[in-house]
């Protein structure tokens, strides 16, 4: 890696002063994405800083009908939380599938929706659950957040605080792993809940997460795995490499569809 | 057998030392004053070099050296050296294209070595590197080897016409051609054997240090054969007398074959300490290991079995084109020739067979030995082949295999296909492993497997493998331009314990243990008495390295010879003190006894009279006990086995689990159970990884897609059943121990087992055939194109 400047944020303000005043910033939380990058030489920034320990970006809580998850937030806490345990085991059950051991206890939230790599397991929960993500300028709607490859809604410098989670009725996340990498090749998340019946997908699109309106419909009329065996999905507009063709991608949502609905809890 | 003797499942020395972190490997040694190097790289998998401009990166702060392939080729430097030479059909020796450590004016290969960049600290060395301008001409680069064989195809090499570095065959036509116009029935088969990255633990790591004040070179090194690199570097590459070069491999973390080879950058590292008069550490990185480690494998066979209509085998005929890579590596030329040709016959009786092989270039990284090296490509094209004719045929494939067997009164067993097995019994081992598996509560677990939506499947393979590399008479006869011998000094200490100098390196196989078993039981001295040392040049007297499960059978054989002699010498002193004749002398437990009498010398009261012989009779009886011995085996050894694997498959997504693996192999008298469990487990690990999840892809243009764990595939433990492992033993007639080897058992015998279970799966939709790794994907569209195809 190249040489830059590290400063550990003493909080949020400081954050984004840092950010602001430095040539080109870069914000670390986890570092399980952003070292990596480094390390391969892909980006060069001049100063990194340092928020994974910031009280502001930290915590879980229930607040009303939702569980509010601080973006510093690794993977691992957000499994073991009794919270998320107790009112959305779904979205417990997707952090204990990210990763390995180390990254789980690494990586945080903030960090995966920020980068927003397609094949991240969280922005299927957040399109499925119709959450909101907060920054320390406003709050966005995971509709609205999710931009494509790479990109999201995000200003330069924005940083995320907080993603509510509105809780479900019922909602199950299957996950079919990259067999090298574990990154989800493809990933069902299927929630029925206040924004009614949503199905979103991660893995599989050349545009990143995205949601099956036609599994929607036919589930709100009939909460069943039956109520979707006939809808087929495109391989259009889906990701074909050496480990799986569209085809096959598109096979897969459908039978991975098909077993959230089964075991949704 | 005594509690740490031959046969003892005694616990690893070496674990305390690697479980705490306290090994000593490559990268855990600094030198004084040490720089470091990057090699660069090329992008390119073909491209001629019109110019490399280094003068903006020799100016680079930190920098201590630039070098170029100009330079080294100015030094005089030689290409690095193939071992072993193979004739073509019409006796014309191999292509051999030249193979400098750093190219001079073209690279074949994406990672092939352009410059090397040395400086104070890593970074630097780096930095510098993107201030190096390589002017390349970019050339059509060949990746597939049946298109790098047409008229027309680039050419890898300019003076290499059609990319065959050589055309052989072994065996009989007319007899096999005989046998197939006699068949009543006719299986053909057509096999990817896929191309592997080894994938040790331990990246590849080097070290070159110079003595200005002695003109003694040392090279710290990954090594799986130290000796071996010390001669073919010095010898070949840089031209330095063995008593200048010394060559170190400490704690290696797994080589699996892809350390045997004397790599460029040892010698890259050697040469430029010398220029620059300070030691040089390179440390390659992982995704510098996966274009620069030798990869495994790669083979496309066409085989035809003729049988008759028993299910008798008649013939057997077989051509492969096996990938070469860029270069030929250390020992690539024999691994599809004489590790893969000779062992066509299998555990069976088939009279006549012939094989060809077209070695082809391409460009893309060399392909060398890889655990198991040419015998896994020979086991999984035969089993599958097998289990294809037994379907065809309607014959069950456990009975066509039994009805197939040398039986175990038949040996020695000459093949045709030059070897000759010198034990065995392979019905033994069938018999074991299908009564573990329980194959007869197959048909019940698949009922049941069947009402929860799965498809399960158990298949079979019977292996026998060469190995205990070999005979050197043979060796050189067909074409290995050195011996193969082992050699081990056997130092025993004043007061009786035991330093042992192996040439085996040992890395990750347990040596330290299983050859202090061998001391303890000749000698009767407690186990912990007993070191061992190895992998460095300026200890161990010679040594030609670990491969081929060759360290027991060969180096345990040299470290027995040279126990014997310590015996023998221990023997006439201990007559010599108790006043008697040698003959009279009983050695047995430790103890020197005069027979017939309660007159006895315990063996550490003799080590210390060795070394204070205050009373020797110097004209017959020389002070010391240390004894030194050279074992070069009379023929190869031939562990055997089978495996069943049994596996579910998902038919919605393809996806397969292993449930249950069983090995029942004959690996000769085993000296550590909990060792050589240990070994074929690793191997059967790396076997499923094979059948199941591997995979080194290439795109047209020669970029490996595959260059990280983003998306070569490598086992996790998740992937991995509960493997079952047992013996069934018959020794080895022609060494002394009758132990024939372990550490390669395991990948040879399983990839078939896994694969004949995926299709015997599959085969209630029509599926005959699936290709290695059987990935989700795969499985599923075999499924989608039997059920199209009704
Ligand atoms: C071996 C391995 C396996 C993995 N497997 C999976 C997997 O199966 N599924 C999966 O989903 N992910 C996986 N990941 C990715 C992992 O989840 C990462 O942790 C996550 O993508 C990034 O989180 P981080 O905290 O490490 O972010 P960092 O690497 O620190 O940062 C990533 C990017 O986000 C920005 N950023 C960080 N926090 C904020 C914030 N609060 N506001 C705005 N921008 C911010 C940074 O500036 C940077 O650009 C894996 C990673 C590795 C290394």
């Amino acid at each position: 890696m190249y040489d830059f400047e590290y400063h550990r944020a003493a909080s949020l303000d400081d954050a984004a002063g840092k950010l602001k005043s430095a040539d080109d910033g870069t914000l670390v939380a986890g570092g399980m994405t952003l070292i990596p990058t480094l390390k391969l030489r892909l980006a060069s920034p001049s100063d990194l800083i340092d928020i994974s320990g910031l009280a502001e970006l930290s915590g879980i809580k229930a607040e009303g009908d939702a569980v509010v998850v601080g973006a510093a937030t690794i993977h691992a806490a957000v499994a073991a939380s009794s919270d998320v345990r107790a009112k959305i085991p779904a979205l417990a059950d997707l952090a204990e599938l990210i990763g390995d051991a180390q990254v789980r206890n690494r990586g945080t939230l903030g960090g995966s929706i920020a980068n927003n790599d397609p094949t991240a397991d969280y922005p299927a929960a957040l399109l499925a659950l119709g959450a909101t993500i907060r920054t320390d300028h406003r709050e966005i709607a995971a509709d609205d957040y999710f931009e494509g490859l790479f990109e999201t809604a995000l200003d330069a410098g924005e940083i995320i605080t907080q993603v509510a989670f509105p809780v479900p009725e019922k909602a199950s996340y299957q996950k079919f792993p990259n067999p090298a990498s574990r990154y989800a090749l493809v990933g069902v998340f299927v929630a029925k809940g206040p924004s009614g019946v949503r199905v979103a997908v991660t893995g599989a699109g050349l545009d990143g997460v995205f949601r099956v309106t036609e599994m929607e419909t036919a589930l709100a009329e009939n909460f069943s795995p039956d109520a979707i065996k006939d809808v087929s999905v495109s391989a259009d507009g889906l990701n074909a490499d050496i480990h799986a063709g569209a085809d096959y991608r598109a096979h897969l949502i459908g039978v991975l569809a098909r077993r959230a609905v089964a075991d949704c809890t | 057998m005594t509690d740490t003797g031959i046969g003892a499942a005694v616990r690893r020395k070496e674990d305390h030392r690697f479980l705490t972190g306290r090994g000593t490997y490559t990268d855990d040694i600094n030198r004084p004053g040490q720089t470091y190097a990057h090699i660069l790289r090329s992008p390119h998998a073909h491209a001629r070099i019109k110019s490399i401009d280094v003068s903006a990166a020799a100016k680079a702060s930190g920098v201590v050296a630039v070098f170029t392939g100009a330079d080294m080729a100015a030094d005089g430097v030689g290409g690095l050296p193939c071992g072993w030479q193979i004739h073509s059909k019409d006796g014309s020796p191999m292509a051999e294209p030249a193979h400098p450590p750093l190219v001079t004016d073209k690279v074949c290969h994406v990672g092939d070595q352009v410059a090397v960049i040395i400086a104070e600290s890593r970074t630097q060395a780096k930095d510098a590197a993107e201030k190096i301008n390589v002017d390349y001409e970019e050339l059509p680069a060949v990746i597939d080897m049946t298109a790098a064989i047409k008229d027309g195809s680039p050419l890898t090499h300019d003076d290499v016409a059609a990319n065959i570095c050589y055309d052989w065959h072994l065996g009989e036509k007319e007899p096999v051609d005989e046998g197939f116009a006699k068949a009543k029935h006719v299986a053909k088969i057509d096999i990817v054997n896929n191309r592997l990255i080894a994938n040790a633990i331990e990246p590849r790591v080097a070290i070159g240090d110079y003595d200005p004040s002695s003109g003694e070179y040392t090279l710290y090194t990954t090594s799986q054969n130290p000796h071996v690199i010390r001669l073919l570097m010095g010898a070949f590459v840089l031209q330095i007398p063995e008593h200048k070069l010394r060559v170190v491999a400490p704690d290696v973390g797994g080589g699996f074959g892809s350390k045997i080879y004397h790599y460029a950058e040892e010698a890259i590292l050697t040469w430029a300490a010398g220029k620059v008069k300070r030691p040089i550490k390179w440390t390659a990185e992982r995704s510098e290991s996966f274009i620069s480690d030798c990869h495994g494998r790669d083979h496309v066979t066409h085989a035809e079995l003729a049988l008759d209509g028993d299910g008798k085998f008649l013939a057997l005929r077989v051509s492969t084109l096996a990938n070469m890579g860029a270069y030929l590596s250390t020992f690539a030329p024999c691994i599809p020739t004489y590790l893969h040709g000779t062992l066509l016959a299998g555990v069976y009786t088939t009279p006549a067979i012939y094989v060809e092989v077209k070695a082809v270039f391409t460009n893309t990284v060399p392909v060398d030995a890889y655990r198991g090296a040419g015998r896994p490509e020979a086991s999984y094209l035969l089993e599958r082949l097998v289990d294809r004719a037994a379907r065809e045929m309607g014959l069950d494939p456990a009975d066509i295999r039994r009805k197939n067997f040398i039986p175990a009164d038949a040996f020695p067993y000459q093949t045709p296909v030059a070897l000759q097995y010198d034990s065995g019994d392979y019905t033994a081992t069938f018999d074991a492993a299908i009564k573990i598996a329980d194959v007869d509560g197959f048909a019940a677990r698949k009922a049941a497997a069947g009402k929860a939506g799965k498809l399960r499947g158990l298949g079979y393979s019977t292996y026998v493998e060469a190995c205990g590399i070999a005979p050197s008479a043979v060796a050189g006869a067909l074409g290995a331009r050195a011996g193969l011998y082992e050699s081990a000094e056997v130092r025993v200490h004043p007061t009786g314990s035991v330093t042992v100098f192996a040439g085996s390196h040992s890395h990750g196989q347990g040596h330290e243990t299983t050859f202090a078993q061998l001391v303890s039981d000749s000698l009767g001295i407690p186990f912990e008495n007993v070191d061992v040392v190895h992998g460095d040049t300026g200890k161990v007297q010679f040594g030609m390295g670990t491969y081929g499960s060759r360290s027991l059978a060969v180096g345990g054989e040299a470290i027995m010879k040279a126990l014997g002699k310590v015996i023998d010498k221990a023997t006439k002193i201990a007559a010599h003190v108790l006043e008697t004749s040698e003959a009279d002398i009983e050695f047995k437990d430790g103890q020197f006894t005069v027979a017939g009498t309660d007159k006895s010398m315990a063996f550490g009261d003799v080590a210390l009279t060795a070394y204070v012989p205050h009373n020797f009779p110097h004209e017959t009886l020389e002070p010391g006990l240390d004894e030194s011995a050279f074992y070069d085996p009379a023929n190869f050894t031939f562990p055997a086995g089978c495996h069943i694997c049994e596996v579910e498959v998902d038919p919605e997504t393809g996806v397969v689990e292993v449930i249950d693996f069983t090995a029942v192999d004959d690996v000769g008298r085993v000296i550590n159970p909990m060792i050589v469990e240990g070994q074929v487990q690793g191997g059967v690990a790396q076997g499923i990884g094979q059948a199941l999840l591997e995979e080194c892809v290439y795109d047209e243009s020669g970029q490996l897609v595959t260059g990280s764990y983003m998306d070569y595939t490598m086992p996790r433990a998740s992937n991995l059943p509960n493997i079952t492992v047992a013996n069934e033993t018959t020794l080895c007639a022609h060494n002394s121990l009758g132990v024939k080897g372990c550490g390669e058992v395991g990948a040879i015998g399983s990839p078939p087992a896994v694969i004949n279970a995926v299709v015997d799966a599959l085969s209630d939709f029509g599926v005959t055939d699936i290709a290695m790794p059987a990935t989700p994907e795969k499985v599923w569209r075999a499924i989608q194109s039997a059920q199209a195809a009704g």
